[in-house]
């Protein structure tokens, strides 16, 4: 008896030093409170393909991008394969806070210019607080300015401008694979016959795969119910492609079916066919540029 | 005979434990910087967990890869993404010793040359290291300082050919965070 007493209080004067004391103390540096681990770069930039993503440029962060279609690859040897054909759109977005873009864009078709907000309602996130997707909502307007149409007839302004809604709705599954949803509606105040709609519904999405990390195939398809463009005859946009990030810089190199760069021109005027080989090369190129670093950056 | 013994574990038991002090802090600073001939890149991160035994010298670090903060957001995205993959790897640790702990008074305010070593983990790699820095106590706190270079390479942070001349191939890290004892 009297040396198991004894016994039992040499261990626990030694037992603190049989216990590895860094684990301990590393154990004492476990967060209580798992920390909020938000999805990033669920794409690489703020397009998929050819249409918008959830992404925005970084608060104070200015996004440039150029985007070039050429004409479409059945257009035979005489037109070089498209080459003598292009279709251009420059356009810029500025992220005003984490959640809110604004952006511009004019577009060498019908010399259209393009603004739109585009505002980040949710967040993917794990860790301390959960929530499986991330939700965006785009809004813009479009407003053609070429010489009118129909010049004889009586004409008002705002027959120029079209509309375009889209919530975009997108997870990233682990690192390289992300998947949107992207439910679309087109407002054009303008259309060629009575039985043409103005209100123009689309449901589409897209994806990437990164084979790197700093290359991804996409793809992107927006099919538009029938019955709602009457008067031509268009067709479900199908857009498919690579981004390249180098550095400084995404390249996205792709093909598609849509000669339209902005979103009226590609969800309710795509009038190429993949399988007639209508088919159009295009590339986007992406630069970020910082206007105003973060606070937390300096002291 | 036997109370004797019974005072006498105690007594020491109760000096042993009396004696240990264990410093911690949530909110330590690591700061890398790298210069290249087109890029420098600088980050700061104000969330490092860090907890000192001053006893025995043990010597711990945690640090979440996505609490460092940049001045391009791109090039924060291009380092949690790309560089350190910090969803796959998601915190950098250090478990290690001040071996010259005994040089070292905690009651006395002043500045310690420290004698650090052990074990880096960054990007899932771990290397040996050792390292010299300061430890300053003053007003029952201590703050341990130090700057050290470490090669990307060593733990596996590869460098596309297409950027090799914007990155250093080398990073220097300081290290500046204020401990204050626990539960006191």
């Amino acid at each position: 008896m009297k040396i198991n007493i004894r016994m039992v209080f040499l261990l626990l004067l030694v037992f603190p030093l049989l216990v590895p004391a860094q684990d301990s103390l590393m154990n004492l540096l476990k967060d209580k409170k798992l920390p909020v681990n938000y999805a990033e770069a669920t794409f690489k930039t703020s397009r998929i393909v050819i249409g918008q993503s959830i992404e925005n440029p970084a608060s104070g962060n200015l996004l440039v991008m150029i985007t070039h279609h050429f004409g479409a690859l059945n257009t035979g040897y005489e037109n070089l394969f498209g080459l003598k054909q292009s279709a251009v759109r420059i356009g810029m977005e500025y992220g005003l806070t984490k959640r809110l873009a604004i952006g511009f864009g004019l577009n060498t078709d019908r010399n259209t210019w393009d603004g739109f907000l585009k505002y980040k309602v949710l967040r993917q996130k794990s860790g301390g607080k959960k929530f499986p997707f991330s939700l965006s909502l785009f809004a813009n307007t479009a407003i053609y300015t070429t010489k009118w149409e129909n010049p004889d007839r009586k004409n008002y302004f705002t027959s120029r401008i079209s509309y375009c809604f889209q919530a975009l709705i997108a997870r990233k599954f682990g690192s390289r694979f992300s998947l949107q949803i992207t439910p679309s509606m087109v407002h054009k105040n303008l259309v060629p016959t009575a039985a043409d709609h103005n209100d123009i519904f689309a449901l589409g999405g897209g994806g990437r795969i990164k084979i790197s990390n700093r290359v991804s195939i996409n793809a992107e398809y927006h099919h538009i119910f029938t019955g709602q463009v009457v008067s031509s005859k268009i067709y479900d946009s199908f857009s498919t492609g690579v981004d390249i990030e180098t550095g400084g810089h995404v390249f996205q190199i792709f093909l598609t079916n849509s000669m339209g760069e902005n979103e009226e021109g590609f969800l309710a005027n795509t009038t190429g066919r993949w399988n007639k080989g209508d088919i159009f090369l295009g590339f986007n190129i992406t630069r970020i540029f910082t206007i105003i670093e973060p606070k937390s950056f300096r002291e | 005979m036997n109370k004797y013994w019974i005072i006498l574990m105690i007594t020491a038991g109760s000096f042993t434990s009396g004696y240990t002090q264990t410093y911690v802090s949530k909110n330590g600073m690591i700061r890398f910087y790298s210069e290249a001939s087109l890029e420098k890149i600088e980050a700061v991160n104000r969330q490092v967990n860090t907890a000192l035994m001053s006893t025995t010298g043990d010597f711990v670090f945690r640090v979440l890869i996505k609490s460092f903060n940049f001045e391009k957001a791109m090039m924060q995205e291009h380092f949690n993404e790309n560089y350190l993959e910090s969803d796959k790897y998601p915190e950098a640790t250090f478990v290690g010793k001040i071996t010259n702990i005994r040089d070292i008074n905690f009651t006395k305010e002043g500045s310690y040359p420290a004698d650090v070593e052990g074990k880096l983990t960054i990007h899932g790699q771990t290397q040996p290291i050792k390292q010299n820095g300061t430890l300053e106590i003053k007003n029952d706190a201590v703050t341990a300082k130090a700057k050290f270079s470490i090669l990307l390479a060593d733990y596996r942070i590869s460098i596309p050919n297409t950027v090799v001349n914007n990155i250093s191939k080398s990073i220097e890290i300081t290290v500046e965070v204020m401990m204050s004892k626990l539960n006191k």
